[in-house]
């Protein structure tokens, strides 16, 4: 790996320059590479993170039929990471024009990387500098504790993929508001509400008299707000420490939960295996934002690199070049999802929809068609709308908000089913549906999804760690229930329960035998299955599973 | 076909049957699967549309290295896994002396391609266990759909995908080049070592004598004076110098001039064809799997994969010099040339075990292979047969003990149902060949839910 030469840095900086007056805003440090091959041999495993722990996994040619991407959220083979700076990776023999090209797409990505409030908890740090530390720290306390340290990495990487990460953005955004304490908080919202449950006028009066001692004296008439409050309800004080108490052992995921609460954790002599937790929850918490906006990431730097390289004015000639490249990245496949030409296309259409003011209640409750399609209110607002949502939506909310009817007729998208020709013996694939919930319905079930699995605290009991998996429709993979469980009894250092939904196996309908001289029943649509769901716990104990249905 | 199997049906209900016997027979009776070449399914599927040949790709497979810099994905080389294995193992011994349970599985298939096409490559691998969505689920029993774009009415078919499709095989996405694939042999060679060494499967005691060599085979080595195919220059030259030197043409050794050569028609030396002898390969090893109905899912994958490290420990005990024979059944056996057609040849149809086991008796005896051979037979089954007595089976068993050095049976059983008594275990006890011939037949059970390390230790007991 080594950096770029200065010719085709001088020609990325223009670059920079050109995607700045754009409105484009990120920071002005960023590293290029040149990669090999052999290169990308060690940086792949470890998420193109030059500087990623090492870990024995990394070595071996890993299984990942069952789910690649919901076990491996990170990009193996990003062309940027989002590091402070932003490092880069570029083939030794590309020519400028397609440098030019390639740089305008990772500034995309840079930007995207550096304003998309999904990815707010990497903005304060440099990751390659942290993971670096880390991987030194691991490496230590290998030359300590031996193996011990890979079984903890194993362990923990079994369930990091439960991470809270909405818990950790919505503590970053949840503003508290500093005029008002915590007490009056629960004063007002808790207490009275639901505790003492008065009616409305004593609500009032309370609130009255509490505006009434704060304009009286702004230091200490909160204190003498309470100390009427204290007299007549004398168990409001011992109430509001108990909530309190609550409040902060609230889990917020899994690990952070096993790390408070694991009695074989709070061994002095096991303290070390924090920090590898912590490395490793810290890490996975990292990658989350990439995976949760791919569609829009590549859409914003796709819509960019060939906005900006159609005007960029240093390398006329090679349109048609780029055009076959471009056409390559961003033309919609007849069968299958393309993210790039997706997200790109949403992109324009969001642009050209508000630049007619046609994201308006005025719009969107319009009726005749004629007029729909005429409507342009000329706004010129439409790259202030993008810019804003490549600001604040993530792949979830961008699909579920913006892919409309008119988004997948303008596109002629559809969905494409898949059903069996048995004369011919071949796969046929036809168009399924072309009704845009149909189409957001399949993009929302193509998207990661971790299962959303939770410490139930009441029914944790001594030291038996208990789990729910919160059910949505589809059932955990069976065959790694036990050694992700066996992981986990091993960090709680007891046992461990999991609650979840499996089919009740039904012995299959008899299926008619062909007879000869009588065609086959012609069924179009293969019947529903009926399906039998049930709720079962499985008990991790010593290292033996067990499993009984609820 | 089916009225085939309706006699033979017939013919044993004559014979008299429980009616959980027939219950299971009628199943496998009026299943109409057929013995197809598995689907190559998601992101390895190419789907032929009026617009040309798409792979299938979801979201998640796009990357920017492939689809702006054309840079394929990296593999990491299989020389390297190699090498790291001995350390691999290592580690997963202390894994299991630590209590947990074994990680690294060898012998795991990665690329099944057509023998010749894609190659079969062995190598270490792992799998990282997490609570996830299981992937394959879907509520109903048509796929969850893809995307598409372009034109075409509601119903209308754009593309369509081969269900056989062996060339097409491979792994990864597109632009992945050919390059680090090794040849079945090779790798399975390697992993036959690893076995020996590492789980300590036994060496083989007595491994024969070299045999009569009655083979020949014709290579151009022997040579001939005067006329022949080709001109072998190197010896002919030496013949010329030689006649020169008799002749005295050569009078200073430092100051030689060729171009006053004399040359005799007799000094010409050519190669010609010869009958050369060829080393018989000293170990004929049959591989018999039941693909009938019954032997859906898990049973197959464990029969399957026990067959390959079998082959691949003979390879290595035998140094290569190993012949192997696919046989499948159903109520009928059938060769088959190749390791991929045996390996992904889908169930279907009923079960007479016996049928495989007279296929391997004749061939034996057409090929007279007992004289020459050590012969190793291999079954793998669930242990259902319609013949259940094996009032067929047992005389054809006896008669393969009779040439053969080991014959190794693996009954892997279904989930549910009773313990060691399947129908072939249950005959195979009763005919108490398993005690008379301790060190000719050899039974192994296995359920389910079995995995490598208990295959292995099956390998043990079937080889040792």
């Amino acid at each position: 790996m080594e950096l770029i030469d200065q010719h085709t840095k001088t020609i990325m900086e223009g670059c920079k320059l050109r995607a700045r007056d754009a409105g484009l805003r990120f920071e002005d440090e960023s590293l290029e590479y040149i990669v090999t091959n052999r290169d990308l041999i060690e940086l792949s495993p470890k998420v193109m993170i030059p500087t990623l722990y090492d870990y024995w996994v990394h070595d071996v040619e890993v299984l990942k039929e069952k789910g690649k991407y919901e076990l491996y959220p990170g990009n193996p083979y990003e062309t940027v990471i989002n590091t402070r700076p932003a490092i880069s990776f570029y083939n030794d023999n590309n020519p400028d024009w397609l440098n030019v090209m390639i740089f305008y797409h990772v500034i995309g990505h840079i930007d995207f990387f550096q304003n998309n409030l999904y990815f707010r908890h990497t903005w304060d740090y440099d990751f390659n500098g942290e993971a670096l530390s880390d991987k030194r720290a691991l490496a230590k306390l290998r030359s300590e504790r031996g193996r011990w340290v890979d079984y903890v990495i194993e362990f923990t990487r079994g369930i990091d993929n439960l991470v809270g990460y909405h818990g950790l953005l919505s503590k970053i955004f949840s503003a508290p508001d500093s005029g008002i304490s915590e007490k009056v908080d629960f004063y007002f919202d808790i207490y009275l509400q639901d505790i003492a449950k008065v009616n409305i006028s004593k609500y009032i009066k309370e609130l009255e008299r509490y505006n009434a001692s704060i304009n009286e004296d702004s230091v200490m008439g909160e204190q003498g707000f309470f100390s009427l409050v204290d007299q007549r309800h004398p168990e409001f004080g011992s109430l509001f420490k108990k909530h309190q108490a609550a409040k902060k052992q609230k889990p917020r995921d899994l690990l952070e939960f096993i790390m408070e609460n694991s009695k074989m954790l709070g061994r002095e002599e096991n303290q070390w295996m924090l920090m590898v937790i912590q490395i490793i929850r810290k890490t996975a918490l990292f990658f989350q934002p990439q995976i949760r906006t791919k569609i829009m990431n590549e859409g914003w730097a796709s819509y960019w690199h060939e906005t900006l390289y159609m005007n960029d004015d240093r390398i006329k000639g090679h349109e048609v070049d780029f055009a076959r490249v471009n056409a390559g990245v961003t033309a919609m496949p007849r069968v299958g999802l393309n993210p790039y030409a997706l997200g790109m296309r949403l992109f324009y259409f969001l642009e050209e929809m508000a630049e007619k003011g046609k994201v308006s209640w005025e719009f969107q409750h319009m009726a005749d068609t004629g007029r729909r399609k005429d409507f342009d209110a000329k706004t010129g607002k439409g790259k202030d709308f993008i810019f804003n949502v490549r600001e604040n939506f993530s792949d979830f909310t961008f699909i579920q908000s913006f892919v409309d009817q008119d988004f997948v007729t303008t596109n002629k998208l559809f969905v494409a089913g898949k059903r069996l020709n048995q004369q011919k013996m071949v796969w046929e694939y036809y168009v399924k549906s072309r009704s845009a919930d149909d189409y957001r319905d399949m993009l929302m079930a193509s998207m990661y999804h971790p299962p959303n699995i939770e410490v139930d605290e009441e029914k944790t009991k001594e030291n038996a760690l208990y789990l729910i998996h919160r059910f949505e429709g589809k059932p955990l993979v069976a065959e790694y229930i036990p050694n992700t469980m066996l992981g986990i009894e091993y960090l709680w250092g007891g046992p461990v329960q999991l609650e979840t939904m499996e089919v009740v196996a039904t012995p299959q309908a008899p299926r008619m035998p062909t007879m000869p001289g009588i065609p086959m029943p012609q069924t179009d649509a293969p019947e529903p299955r009926e399906l039998k769901w049930q709720r079962v716990l499985y008990t991790m104990h010593d290292r033996k599973l067990s499993r009984n249905a609820l | 076909m089916h009225s085939k199997l309706k006699k033979t049906f017939n013919t044993l209900k004559d014979s008299g049957l429980t009616p959980e016997q027939e219950e299971k027979i009628l199943l496998e009776l009026n299943d109409d699967r057929t013995h197809d070449m598995p689907v190559i399914g998601g992101g390895m599927a190419v789907v032929t549309t009026d617009e040309g040949e798409i792979r299938l790709l979801n979201i998640y497979e796009y990357h920017d290295l492939m689809v702006l810099q054309a840079m394929a994905q990296p593999k990491g080389s299989y020389v390297s896994h190699i090498r790291s294995i001995d350390e691999l193992l290592e580690k997963d011994r202390q894994r299991e002396k630590d209590g947990f349970p074994r990680k690294i599985r060898v012998g795991k298939m990665i690329k099944p391609g057509k023998a010749g096409k894609g190659k079969v490559v062995v190598v270490p691998t792992t799998v990282e266990e997490k609570f996830i969505h299981d992937p394959n689920f879907a509520e109903q029993e048509e796929e969850q759909g893809q995307g598409g774009s372009g034109d075409g009415e509601e119903g209308e078919v754009i593309g369509e995908q081969p269900v056989r499709d062996p060339d097409q095989a491979g792994e990864g996405g597109p632009g992945q080049g050919e390059g680090g694939q090794h040849e079945m042999e090779s790798s399975a060679y390697d992993l036959g070592k690893i076995l020996t060494e590492q789980f300590e499967l036994p060496n083989l005691q007595d491994k024969g004598k070299k045999r009569s060599l009655t083979r020949y085979t014709y290579d151009m080595t022997d040579r001939n004076r005067g006329s022949g195919q080709v001109l072998d220059k190197k010896a002919t030259l030496r013949e010329i110098v030689e006649t020169n030197i008799h002749l005295g043409n050569i009078p200073d050794l430092d100051d030689i001039d060729p171009s006053g050569f004399i040359i005799s028609p007799r000094d010409r030396i050519y190669r010609i064809l010869s009958k050369e002898k060829d080393f018989e390969s000293q170990a004929v090893v049959f591989f018999l799997r039941d693909y009938s109905g019954s032997m859906a899912g898990k049973a197959t994958e464990l029969v399957v994969t026990q067959h390959v490290l079998i082959y691949s420990w003979l390879l290595y005990q035998y140094a290569n010099q190993v012949e192997s024979r696919f046989i499948l059944h159903d109520t009928e056996a059938k060769e088959v040339e190749d390791f991929y057609t045996y390996y992904n040849s889908r169930v279907a149809g009923g079960t007479q075990v016996y049928s495989a086991y007279e296929m391997v008796n004749r061939i034996v005896k057409t090929e007279n292979l007992a004289a020459d051979c050590n012969i190793y037979v291999f079954h793998g089954t669930d242990g259902d047969d319609w013949d259940t007595e094996g009032k067929k089976a047992i005389p054809a068993l006896k008669e393969m003990i009779g040439y053969a050095s080991r014959v190794g049976v693996t009954i892997a059983e279904h989930a549910g149902s009773s313990k060691n008594n399947t129908e072939v275990e249950r005959y195979l006890k009763k005919s108490g060949l398993l005690e008379e011939f301790p060190k000719l037949v050899r039974l192994d059970t296995i359920n389910e839910s079995t995995d490598e390390p208990r295959l292995i230790e099956g390998i043990k007991r079937l080889i040792s």
